[in-house]
């Protein structure tokens, strides 16, 4: 069984191994380092390490002055504080003067689980992609972020990260050399010619037992890891849409606004063809243990399977 | 400060008076009212207090400034060309769409910002990071940020005052320019904020009141604020909104409001006769 960790402790871990190298980089939290990680960091640089207390628009927008002195701040704390709360700090404060400002939201999507609603962000990804020239990540594996981290730390320019709460596999083989991690630009996980499924974060690991069991059905299925919701690759989407002519998107988030629309919207506008959104069908989330939430919400291997299938309808009508 | 430079400062604000009138009903759109009651804490600091130079406007050592009150940028934007950071010209581009004078202030294209305003409560969180850098760094300079009194209703200024107050931002002073007026009225009305004093003391920030019209006071207030160590400094700025435009002071309908043409003319007549006063004096 391979590896399992949570994104959020890769990035704890790799910033805070990234503190010596980089003199400029200062992490912030608003009360939640032990929750995000941020203490990693903390640990071992207490001195450029700012605790903002409960308060993510001050943090936000003390980020932006370090930002404009010259630093890499990253603030960092559960995504609906972050890009919830503090969205109008990050757009008006950040992303419009162009700071070099790293928005870090932890515990995204329904995986939260016990906490509930108020604290599973479904909203993140769609709210930060919104703002002008705002990069916008979600990388599905520890591997992964460790690569997103690295990468976005020489990256100049404003940019939101999620970080997941539980832990999951490592899928990716990053770290076996499987790719080269470019921000910007997807993955290709699985090659397949019927149908491919475009995902996001921990959707991609169930977006690879999907194409298992399709495989099993004789059904050939591509996945895409999506690791830069923005800007969005759209070179391999259009390449994924012209050679197996259908479409899932899925992500651990609402079908509005986020990965399924960014794919939508580029399909629409170049290459349409059939397409499913799965994800948060545009309804709260509730509290339970992550499992039985992603369980109860359709964030499921079978579900994307069944999506797939559906898709596979469409295509073969649109056929004849 | 001797009376030659304290003739000189009143000069250049009543310039900056007429230039920021002039910009608001150029473009008919703008904010009058808070910027003409900045006006004299802008031109101390810029003229007077701030270690600066418009010909090195992103040294890394300079002292900062952040207009949290985005809104008067009819009060910084003629200052900052009086001061030589860009020509007297370009105001004439202020809010139009064939230049980048924006109604709020713009780092990335105005010379001499150094932070993007405009959303409210905003500025000072700001100016509290540039000032824990400079604590990083161990720099010597200061950071300067000007809020409203009717700003100061932002819950984001006290989670910010917080902040100063824990990292013992020595090198950071603000300035609430207290006109008592915001858009809807008096601010002792629309949201009761007095008394301000007890409140940033309470903060745990060393307090200051002072004429906000009063440059020899301004200007020993702000070197105050330098000896004073482990807290940040507030300036309680006592301003009459609209000052130096008879029909606008203490007048919350020239918020955001231009004058006609007409107004414009006694406005004219108003400051020019005030500049001519003081260049005679």
């Amino acid at each position: 069984m391979a590896e399992k960790i949570a994104t959020r402790e890769v990035f704890g871990k790799t910033i805070a191994a990234l503190s010596e190298e980089y003199p400029e980089l200062i992490v912030l939290d608003a009360d939640l380092a032990g929750a995000t990680k941020s203490a990693e960091f903390q640990k071992v640089c207490p001195e450029r390490f700012i605790d903002a207390g409960i308060a993510e628009a001050n943090m936000v927008g003390i980020s932006a002055g370090l930002a404009a002195c010259g630093k890499k701040p990253y603030c960092c704390s559960f995504a609906m504080f972050t890009a919830g709360r503090a969205y109008e700090q990050v757009r008006n404060s950040v992303a419009y003067p162009r700071l070099n400002v790293k928005v870090i939201g932890s515990h995204g999507g329904l995986s939260v689980g016990e906490d509930g609603a108020t604290h599973q962000c479904i909203e993140d990804l769609s709210l930060m992609r919104t703002i002008p020239g705002m990069m916008v990540l979600n990388p599905c594996d520890g591997p992964e972020m460790r690569a997103a981290v690295k990468a976005l730390v020489e990256y100049d320019g404003p940019a939101y990260m999620r970080l997941g709460r539980s832990a999951v596999e490592s899928v990716t083989g990053y770290e076996e050399g499987a790719y080269a991690f470019e921000l910007g630009k997807g993955v290709t996980l699985r090659d397949g010619s019927d149908v491919t499924i475009i995902a996001t974060g921990m959707m991609v690991q169930m977006a690879l037992k999907a194409a298992e069991m399709l495989e099993e059905k004789g059904i050939s299925v591509r996945v895409l890891d999506i690791h830069t919701i923005k800007p969005l690759d759209e070179d391999l989407v259009l390449k994924a849409a012209k050679e197996t002519g259908a479409i899932v998107t899925t992500e651990e988030h609402n079908i509005i606004g986020g990965l399924g629309s960014a794919v939508s919207e580029v399909l629409s506008e170049n290459y349409p063809v059939p397409m499913v959104r799965h994800g948060v069908q545009d309804e709260f989330g509730r509290s339970g243990s992550a499992a039985k939430v992603l369980e109860a919400y359709g964030l499921t291997s079978e579900k994307i399977a069944e999506c797939a299938e559906k898709v596979l309808e469409k295509k073969n009508v649109l056929k004849g | 400060m001797d009376q030659k430079e304290l003739k000189e400062l009143a000069v250049t604000a009543a310039k900056a008076r007429l230039l920021a009138v002039e910009a608001v009903h150029r473009c008919a759109s703008g904010h009058p009212g808070g910027s003409l009651s900045a006006l004299d804490v802008l031109t101390v600091l810029y003229f007077h207090t701030m270690n600066i130079d418009p010909t090195n406007p992103t040294d890394p050592d300079r002292d900062r400034f952040v207009m949290s009150k985005g809104h008067c940028t009819p009060a910084l934007y003629p200052t900052l060309a009086l001061r030589g950071y860009f020509p007297v010209e370009d105001l004439k581009l202020f809010r139009s769409i064939d230049g980048h004078m924006s109604g709020h202030p713009d780092m990335v294209h105005v010379k001499g910002v150094d932070m993007s305003t405009g959303s409210l409560g905003q500025g000072i969180s700001a100016a509290v990071g540039m000032a824990i850098a400079g604590k990083m760094d161990e720099k010597a300079y200061r950071v300067y940020a000007v809020l409203g009194d009717g700003e100061i209703e932002e819950g984001q200024v006290w989670e910010a005052a917080m902040a100063a107050a824990k990292y013992k931002l020595d090198n950071l002073c603000a300035v609430v320019d207290v006109n008592g007026l915001q858009i809807d009225g008096r601010t002792a009305d629309v949201m009761p904020s007095e008394p301000l004093d007890a409140k940033f003391a309470a903060f745990n920030w060393n307090v200051i009141h002072v004429d906000g019209h009063d440059y020899a006071a301004l200007a020993a207030a702000f070197e105050v604020a330098k000896t004073v160590k482990g807290k940040p400094t507030v300036i309680l700025a006592k301003t009459i909104k609209g000052k130096g435009v008879s029909f606008m002071e203490d007048n919350a309908g020239w918020h955001g409001k231009a004058p006609n043409d007409e107004q414009m003319a006694q406005a004219r007549e108003e400051l020019e006769a005030k500049i001519k006063e003081l260049e005679a004096m």
